[in-house]
């Protein structure tokens, strides 16, 4: 039992020292700046991995998680600027205030702000990630396959409009100088140059943390309960599993993801905008857990740290959303089970050989 | 066998799909410890039946009662949990899973640990997992499927997959067992390879009730028989009994026209 633990957790430790590694590598070659798009491939990873969870465990394909980043990002977005210096006196403030909710810093203008400590507005987006799951998964989680996408696709897009078209949620601008999230008295999440390698650091301990605790749910009752539900839902339910609950709590899970990954994104670059929330964002999420090898989370973490570090670097130019749509198009024809799985190198095999049979007959 | 209260007492039950009567106020009971077996020909509602006891349809009328628990009305998940295990007839088994995972889902119900205990993978949680890997063990002993337990359910025999099921079932150390046409696909072979096993259980003291279609089958190991035919309950007793039954010899003997 120990040693299967021990195995378990290998894959953690190794990620742990590709951390390590590569920051040393961008020490000594000196191209720390890189830092930067590895730190914001972290947080879409994490909403990534919790996508894999719904989908590529569970079976159940969500075309909204960009919708759920965004809830995470504009939450916080929202809470953390209101600024509470003139109004000190008025009752929430005050009751803020007593709580020791309200901090102090000074803008880049030298006036001081007061605002909503970000752990509120952690639990805050989470709370609000998970309610928003709940209400649009029970109903929509009793679609399957094409009509779950759909529907799915369907909140994105309203998540989407409703940033757009809403004043306090900036409109096409998005919100900006949204302030650092000081986590701890000498660390803080922001994009400050002079506190990258801190942040990478954390971005990937929150990462691990996170893999972690899906590894755990994996081996678990509940986490066999939801890949029996991916294998045959009916034969789930046979045994006793709520399959509907089971769906709806996953679906949350996944939703919490995003919405933490979605609320340290805006800490780290300081603002959001409505693009996080698009279609285009979501459809992103999903060829990467396609490419990752649907129930894999390991997949899905290598696929999301490589394609957000390219694309962040501006490597695929103007064609970035055309890239993702390319990728996933591709594994749906030719590999719809998903890229990286053990089975791959034989199906390859499999593959070349039938083509060198065919080429044969000739 | 009388002077046992029936573990399982089914009421006029009754389906109708739009004009289709299905099955018509079909009662019987099944008394604990024994083998009940549910036969007709192909389209008489036995496979109906099955379904609304399992709860994957609501029947139309009537009621089903276990251990005085109503099941109608309750979904698969809650039937269940009330302790009645079903098999089925076109196997759904989780492909994506090992064999050792399959069995595992059937102990399901004997588990609490939820969604929290397992992503912290509490002490208790562990505890748990490690005892139902030692409890469902001996089945697949039993099925001699140990050697397989890793390999992945889609990877076996038509014949295996049906062990897996039936060890499924098993695991949740059921009140009762639901087989759906249990020989359905096996060869002669594992067909009494069957029949032993399903004696056994009867001989450990288990309550099933069969639906099949395979004859000598069901002969061999029940101990009491319904027959239906175009929904309608036509005979019910004994292997002996039902053997004799001139209604049921003409339905399977000289139904050519029917």
């Amino acid at each position: 039992m120990l040693k299967n633990r021990m195995k378990q957790y290998t894959p953690v430790a190794i990620l742990a020292a590709a951390i390590l590694l590569i920051q040393l590598i961008t020490l000594i070659s000196g191209t720390g700046y890189l830092l930067t798009q590895l730190t914001m491939s972290a947080w879409y990873v994490l909403a990534a991995v919790g996508l894999c969870m719904v989908m590529g465990y569970a079976g159940q394909i969500s075309m909204g998680q960009a919708g759920f980043f965004a809830i995470g990002g504009y939450t916080t977005a929202v809470l953390s600027t209101i600024d509470f210096t003139d109004r000190l006196s008025g009752g929430l403030p005050r009751l803020l205030d007593s709580m020791h909710m309200l901090i102090t810093r000074e803008t880049i203008y030298g006036d001081t702000m007061t605002y909503l400590t970000p752990w509120a507005s952690l639990i805050a987006a989470i709370l609000i990630a998970a309610a928003a799951a709940l209400i649009v998964g029970i109903p929509v989680l009793k679609l399957k396959g094409h009509y779950l996408a759909m529907a799915t696709m369907g909140f994105g897009i309203i998540i989407n409009r409703v940033v757009l078209g809403t004043k306090a949620f900036g409109e096409a601008d998005g919100i900006t100088n949204v302030p650092p999230f000081k986590v701890l008295p000498f660390f803080e999440v922001s994009g400050d140059f002079n506190i990258r390698i801190g942040n990478y650091y954390f971005a990937w301990l929150i990462v691990i943390i996170a893999m972690v605790l899906l590894i755990n749910l994996i081996n678990s009752r509940s986490g066999r309960a939801l890949k029996a539900l991916h294998g045959s839902e009916e034969a789930a339910d046979a045994m006793g599993v709520n399959t509907a609950r089971t769906k709806v709590i996953i679906f949350m899970i996944g939703a919490v993801f995003a919405a933490a990954a979605g609320f340290f994104m805006t800490h780290y670059n300081g603002g959001i905008g409505p693009s996080e929330s698009s279609v285009v964002k979501s459809v992103r999420y999903v060829s990467i857990v396609a490419v990752g090898g649907m129930a894999n989370i390991w997949g899905t973490l290598m696929m999301g740290m490589v394609l957000n570090f390219l694309s962040l670097r501006g490597v695929f130019g103007h064609f970035d959303d055309a890239v993702f749509g390319i990728i996933l198009v591709l594994i749906m024809m030719f590999m719809p089970d998903g890229f990286i799985r053990k089975a791959v190198f034989y199906d390859i095999r499999n593959f070349v050989n039938r083509k060198i049979i065919k080429r044969g007959d000739k | 066998m009388e002077t046992y209260a029936p573990l399982m007492k089914i009421d006029k039950l009754d389906k109708y799909f739009g004009g289709l009567h299905a099955v018509s106020e079909v009662s019987f009971d099944v008394h604990p410890g024994t083998i009940k077996a549910v036969i007709g020909p192909n389209g008489a509602g036995k496979t109906t039946m099955f379904n609304m006891i399992a709860g994957f349809f609501p029947p139309t009328s009537g009621s089903v009662r276990f251990n005085d628990v109503m099941l109608t009305g309750m979904k698969p998940f809650n039937v269940a949990g009330q302790g009645l295990l079903r098999t089925f007839q076109n196997l759904k088994v989780c492909d994506n899973l090992s064999v050792l995972d399959n069995i595992l889902l059937g102990h399901h119900t004997r588990s609490r640990s939820g969604f929290g205990a397992g992503m912290l993978s509490t002490r208790k949680s562990r505890i748990e997992e490690r005892r139902a890997v030692e409890q469902v063990m001996p089945l697949l002993e039993w099925l001699s499927i140990v050697e397989m337990k890793d390999t992945l359910v889609g990877n076996l025999s038509f014949g295996e997959q049906r062990s897996v099921e039936l060890a499924r079932a098993l695991a949740a150390d059921p009140a009762m067992l639901l087989l759906d046409e249990p020989a359905a696909g096996l060869n002669m072979h594992e067909t009494e390879e069957l029949a032993g096993r399903i004696s056994e259980l009867k001989a450990q003291g288990r309550t099933i009730l069969i639906v099949e279609h395979d004859m000598s089958l069901v002969m061999d190991i029940s101990d009491e028989i319904v027959v239906l035919n175009f929904g309608k309950k036509i005979a019910e007793g004994s292997p002996a009994e039902i053997q004799n039954n001139e209604e049921v010899i003409r339905i399977y003997l000289g139904g050519s026209d029917a």
